[in-house]
């Protein structure tokens, strides 16, 4: 099925966060930097823009190398509509909380989308 | 926050990545994510310099964080997938129950009734026929009884030719 040939050789964990979370993420093994010099991890702080992190998120969810995407919830409000909007089974979306930004259910998407599903069940 | 520096610039290959199997229930394919360490440990060397325990400590935790956040990500991907799956049998369902049975009871529905016309017609034919016959018979029966009134039949008459008897010809 064309399902399974789209996430077979998908590998790597992506992250899109503040200083804090990239850290312990790149700490624990996450980062990878491949020959072109791609990273698969953004780290944004009060100076990175919208366009930047939407840059990123396409990015991510675009390349075939990708199995899961994490992104800080309090970055995923920053474009939101693109986040709702999202809808392919792989990358993987997970939203995470910071040290700054406890998760909060109501703001997740994938959340919302399951319970979407339930609704129509 | 030099940590931060020092973890962010040395960053090559990922030594935790993420392994995807295939789980088979009921008939949906399904996606597992599997973590697992591939090669050496980056930072193994780290915070040899300062606070050495606590940043084991860190590492560790995330690591076990990232355990489990992969976990989820297969429970997700999973949703979506059978999501996708149920729409695609209710689709299936709907078009069986609009489309497909009600052809197949419109058939039968006119085979059953063209049935019924012809075994009614068979009925019909039949009922004629046995009415014909017992009309000959009849006719017959009440011409000899004629014939024997007025003395005309004998045994031994053979009849001619002509008043041999022979089957009539059903008409209508």
């Amino acid at each position: 099925m064309a399902a399974e040939a789209a996430y077979k050789g998908r590998q790597l964990i992506a992250v899109i966060g503040d200083e804090d979370t990239v850290t312990g993420m790149l700490l624990a093994g996450v980062g990878h930097v491949d020959k072109k010099q791609k990273k698969n991890f953004l780290l944004v702080d009060n100076k990175t823009t919208v366009g930047q992190i939407e840059e990123a998120f396409l990015e991510f969810t675009t390349r075939t190398d990708i199995a899961v995407l994490m992104i800080n919830q309090h970055v995923a409000s920053d474009i939101r509509p693109i986040i709702e909007a999202y809808d392919q089974a792989f990358p993987a979306l997970l939203e995470i909380p910071s040290k700054d930004h406890p998760y909060d259910p109501k703001q997740d998407s994938m959340l919302k989308k399951i319970e979407k599903m339930f609704e129509r069940d | 926050r030099s940590l931060n520096q020092a973890v962010l610039q040395n960053v090559n290959k990922a030594q935790i990545k993420v392994k995807t199997k295939n789980d088979n229930v009921a008939g949906v394919n399904l996606p597992v994510f599997e973590s697992f360490q591939d090669g050496a440990d980056s930072y193994e060397l780290a915070g040899l310099a300062k606070g050495g325990q606590q940043l084991k400590r860190l590492k560790a935790n995330y690591q076990k964080a990232i355990n489990l956040l992969v976990e989820l990500a297969s429970l997700q991907t999973s949703f979506i997938t059978l999501d996708e799956v149920i729409k695609t049998t209710n689709r299936r369902v709907n078009a069986i129950e609009h489309v497909i049975i009600p052809k197949i009871e419109r058939t039968l529905a006119y085979i059953i009734s063209e049935l019924d016309e012809l075994e009614r017609e068979e009925f019909y034919r039949l009922k004629k026929v046995q009415d014909k016959k017992k009309k000959i018979k009849k006719q017959k029966e009440e011409a000899a009884a004629e014939r024997k009134a007025k003395g005309l039949d004998t045994a031994d008459e053979g009849g001619d030719i002509f008043n041999e008897d022979h089957d009539e010809d059903l008409l209508f």
